[in-house]
């Protein structure tokens, strides 16, 4: 099978660094990967394109890059079924420098890596023969740990774009899976001072649920579902005094309450009622919405059978503390 | 100046416990190596790591002896005791560590069965043990506080009146070449599995330290040993992990028979890896398979137990050949997995080079033999990983640096890189030269060999060497010159291919993996010997040594 690619180059040695597209064709066999097509380039028709791979099987995470403007692995891609028009697109990872070609620099996510202490650390002494733990607690969190820190996830992530110190998706789901481990913390497993530094700006309540993370992901490590599950940790913790924690609250809260959302009081509520200097920060926002006719309503009313909305909730969360 | 007490290269399993153990043992420790850590080639294992546990009722005695047999009386038996007694400990280390076993009912850890072991000892991590051990590993070496050189490739030994007194590499980003100054260097730069071509191997499985070891003077023992695996994918070669047979897979031919009836009526699929890629070979030969594959039918184990205890490999069947195996058997056939022999240690990693220690895939201890078990790989790399961090921090206590000329090292080196980037562009590539060998290699030294086909290889190898004296680098850059690696990466395979090749011509019997169509049988009286290939000043000289032997006498392998 011939597969047509459509490839950036870049070489920082250049005279005139700039990053150009280039058109190759490689001849592999009908149901060849991606990555099989780019190898064929290297070897046989242009040694100086450069990229970086070795497993060929979807584990050593070397192979991350933009196929069709999406990222994931270039040998998990079977290239019959990328073609748009007859071409495969590819570009590097983004959100990381591009090295040359289609290697990327990875500094700023082994950083953030780094960033969250990514080693068990159990606080009691240590058991003779293995921790006893459930299959399913296990289980759970094998899912993560097949994380190959590939850096798919950190290439799409919408909010690493705008604001380069978030944690991103990789990092997070690393720290969940630590605090996740009953091995891990105190003798409940309760891993309290990872969660507070989590709660912290740039981490777990700046992700957006944007989704890009969980469908980037080749190995299904769904990192945006386990930062909305170290916010429940965070919260269940007792770390309510953030804007996240709080916004997450007045939200269900209202929800819970009326069966929609009071947006007036969203506001104040996830800044904290008294917090008074970013409440007037937020006034220009208001007046623009009220000046622009998007005022909500100032008396918020339940909405017809809220009480089914409550019941829901009960259903979730068993009839509770409320 | 860039020194330390204890240099490890290579990050994988092996090097990475090296470091930590030799930190551990007060040594200032850096570790080398030319991918990121965790893009080492141990995440590849999937099936599990080996141990036997006293509280379970298993003993390392069992373990040893199914060692012993699986190796064909090759192995060395009290380095086979030193591993087996240590592997409790070093599996229960690695739960510590933070590795997410799966468990049995009761939380504890959970075995499945493996081939050639007469019990379930097999501890694991779904189908992607490997990856697991080797990430938590990496967080090991973080904590240890072990300096790291990532992306940085080994070019050379420096050796002072026939010391090695520490390496030269090159920074792959900005293509830099600097002198690391070592007290001791220890090699855990993993399998040559790309001397193969197709290969279960990663890409960059190329035998680098084993070469730079050999060429510096040590000595390489059981190189003849390359150990075919039963199940891998035609085409790319990539493996579907013995696991699934674990599991209860079958192996059919192309009417749907189960022929290991034929050759291993008791153990069947779980016979050892030798005899099973044997039987597929034979029937493979003998017309019953369909592609040059026969089958590995997983369909009877069920949906639920493939999701949750083989949905990596399951991925690979659907990315890699269009093939669930929850509908249909996926067609295999036997292909380079692993090499059992390597660069020659002592059961604390020394090599006959003062200073010098190896460890893991790249070692020849020798705990494998003829033939490795499944699983006993990564126990192998984590044991003697250890053994070899701990004697090297212990043994660079009482040694001083060997002075240098650092600036001479360093220019000698651009110099002969520049001369390799300088070549002219004479038609031929470094990527055609590779496959010469590879097809070569996989032509005359795979499942069944003979005379006349291996001759044929080390003619064809003399060629290739030729070829590979005038090649040309295409890329001319500095910055992430993969095209200059590979060309580097070419030689160091060239250097293990002689080697495996005319130990295997040597050795006249038919032995573990060495299968010899004109020497069939085991011949204990006068090859019940290792073979051991050093670099003379006339080319590979071959030698022998005696198999240690403790308490386990050889008899017919039956399985
Ligand atoms: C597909 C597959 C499945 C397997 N499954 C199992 C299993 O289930 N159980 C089992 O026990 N075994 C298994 N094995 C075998 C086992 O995985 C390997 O033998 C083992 O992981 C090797 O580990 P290592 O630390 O010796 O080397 P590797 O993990 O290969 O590491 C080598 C290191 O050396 C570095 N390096 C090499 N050359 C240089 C250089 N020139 N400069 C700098 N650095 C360099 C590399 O970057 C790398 O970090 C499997 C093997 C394969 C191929
Ligand atoms: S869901 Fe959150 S972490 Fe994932 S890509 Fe979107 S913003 Fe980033
Ligand atoms: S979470 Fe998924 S996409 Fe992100 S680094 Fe890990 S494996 Fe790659
Ligand atoms: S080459 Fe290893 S993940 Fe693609």
């Amino acid at each position: 099978m011939d597969v047509k690619l459509r490839v950036q180059r870049f070489d920082p040695e250049a005279a005139d660094p700039k990053p150009y597209w280039e058109d190759f064709t490689a001849t592999i066999e009908d149901n060849g990967t991606v990555l099989d097509a780019l190898i064929k380039v290297r070897e046989d028709t242009d040694g100086t394109f450069s990229l970086r791979c070795s497993c060929r099987s979807s584990i050593c995470g070397s192979c991350a890059m933009r196929i069709n403007g999406h990222a994931g692995l270039a040998c998990k891609s079977q290239a019959k079924d990328m073609m748009i028009d007859g071409v495969i697109t590819v570009e590097p990872a983004g959100n990381m420098p591009v090295v040359k070609d289609l290697v990327v620099n990875f500094d700023t996510f082994w950083d953030k890596i780094m960033a969250v202490e990514p080693y068990l650390k159990p606080e009691g002494p240590e058991p003779e023969a293995e921790y006893i733990a459930s299959n399913e607690a296990m289980l759970h969190l094998s899912d993560v740990t097949s994380c190959i820190m590939c850096g798919a996830c950190f290439s799409d992530c919408t909010v690493l774009e705008v604001d380069p110190s978030f944690l991103g998706p990789a990092a997070l789901a690393k720290a969940y899976r630590f605090t996740a481990d009953p091995r891990d913390g105190d003798e409940n497993g309760v891993s309290k001072d990872r969660l507070e530094e989590l709660t912290k700006p740039s981490g777990m309540w700046d992700c957006t649920r944007c989704m890009e993370c969980v469908q980037a992901c080749p190995k299904g490590v769904a990192p945006m579902d386990r930062i909305m599950a170290l916010r429940d940790q965070a919260i269940e913790a007792g770390f309510h005094n953030t804007n996240g924690a709080r916004h997450t609250e007045a939200f269900s809260e209202s929800v819970q309450h009326s069966g929609w959302l009071d947006e007036l009081r969203l506001v104040p509520k996830s800044l904290g009622m008294t917090n008074v200097s970013a409440l007037v920060g937020y006034a220009p926002i208001a007046i623009q919405a009220i000046t622009h006719g998007k005022m909500p309503p100032i008396i918020h009313k339940k909405i017809p059978d809220s009480k089914n909305v409550g019941k829901i909730f009960d259903k979730v969360e068993g009839p509770k503390k409320r | 100046m860039l020194e330390h007490d204890v240099l490890v290269i290579g990050a994988g399993l092996a090097g990475m416990r090296a470091a930590i153990a030799a930190r551990a043992g007060g040594a200032t420790t850096a570790i080398i190596s030319k991918v990121h850590p965790v893009r080492s080639h141990s995440n590849a294992a999937q099936g599990g790591i080996n141990a036997a546990l006293t509280d379970r009722g298993d003993e390392w005695e069992d373990h040893a002896y199914d060692t012993v047999k699986g190796s064909d009386y090759l192995g060395d038996q009290d380095a086979i005791e030193v591993m087996c007694k240590a592997a409790g400990q070093a599996l229960i280390d690695m739960e510590h560590f933070g590795v997410t076993f799966n468990r049995d009912d009761e939380g504890r850890l959970g075995t499945r069965a493996f081939g050639g072991q007469r019990r379930a000892r097999t501890f694991f991590v779904g189908d992607f043990t490997g990856q697991a051990l080797l990430h938590v590993m990496f967080e090991q070496l973080i904590k240890s506080g072990v300096r790291r050189y990532e992306e940085w490739f080994v070019s050379s030994l420096i050796i002072e009146d026939g010391q090695v007194c520490g390496v030269m590499a090159l920074e792959v980003r900005t293509g830099q070449v600097y002198a690391i100054r070592a007290k001791t260097v220890i090699f855990c730069t993993g399998g040559f599995g790309r001397v193969f071509e197709p290969s279960t191997n990663a890409l960059i499985c190329t035998g680098d330290g084993t070469a730079l070891a050999y060429n510096a003077g040590a000595e390489l023992m059981d190189m003849e040993m390359v150990q075919y695996h039963p199940t891998t994918l035609a085409g790319s070669g990539v493996l579907i992990s013995e696991a699934a047979r674990g599991e209860g897979a079958y192996l059919l031919d192309k009417d749907g028979n189960r022929f290991m009836e034929k050759y291993a009526p008791n153990m069947m699929e779980l016979a050892s890896r030798d005899v099973v890629s044997r039987a597929e070979q034979t029937e493979i030969n003998a017309g019953n398979g369909v592609d040059g594959c026969v089958y590995l039918d997983c369909r009877h184990l069920g949906e639920a137990l493939i999701m949750e205890k083989l949905s990596q490999i399951r991925e690979i069947g659907i990315d890699l050949v269009g093939c669930d195996m929850i509908k249909e058997p996926i067609p295999i056939r036997p292909g380079m997995h692993y090499a059992m022999g390597g660069i020659r240690t002592n059961v604390d990693g020394q090599t006959n080079l003062p200073g010098v220690y190896a460890a893991g895939e790249c070692a020849c201890v020798s705990v494998h033999g003829g033939n490795r078990l499944g699983a006993n790989s990564l126990l192998d790399t984590i044991v003697f990983g250890e053994r070899s961090g701990n004697h090297a921090a212990e043994a660079s206590r009482s040694v001083d640096y060997i002075e240098f000329n650092v600036d001479q090292a360093v220019s000698n080196e651009e110099k002969r890189i520049q001369a390799f980037l300088d070549r002219p562009q004479n038609g031929d590539r470094i990527a055609s030269v590779r496959l010469g060998m590879g097809e070569s290699m996989n032509r005359n030294l795979a499942v069944y060999r003979n005379e006349e086909g291996m001759k044929k290889t080390l003619v064809e190898l003399k060629e290739l060497e030729k070829r590979y004296e005038t090649v040309p680098i295409e890329n001319k850059g500095k910055v992430f010159n993969t095209d200059l690696i590979f060309g580097l990466e070419l030689g160091f395979m060239l250097d293990c291919a002689t080697p495996i090749a005319m130990s295997a011509l040597d050795r006249q019997d038919s032995r573990g993996a060495q299968a010899r169509t004109d020497y069939p049988n085991r011949d204990d009286e006068n090859w019940m010997k290792h073979l051991v290939i050093k670099k003379g000043d006339s080319g590979p000289e071959l030698s022998y040594a005696p198999v240690s032997i403790t308490q386990w006498t050889p008899e017919e392998r039956k399985y």
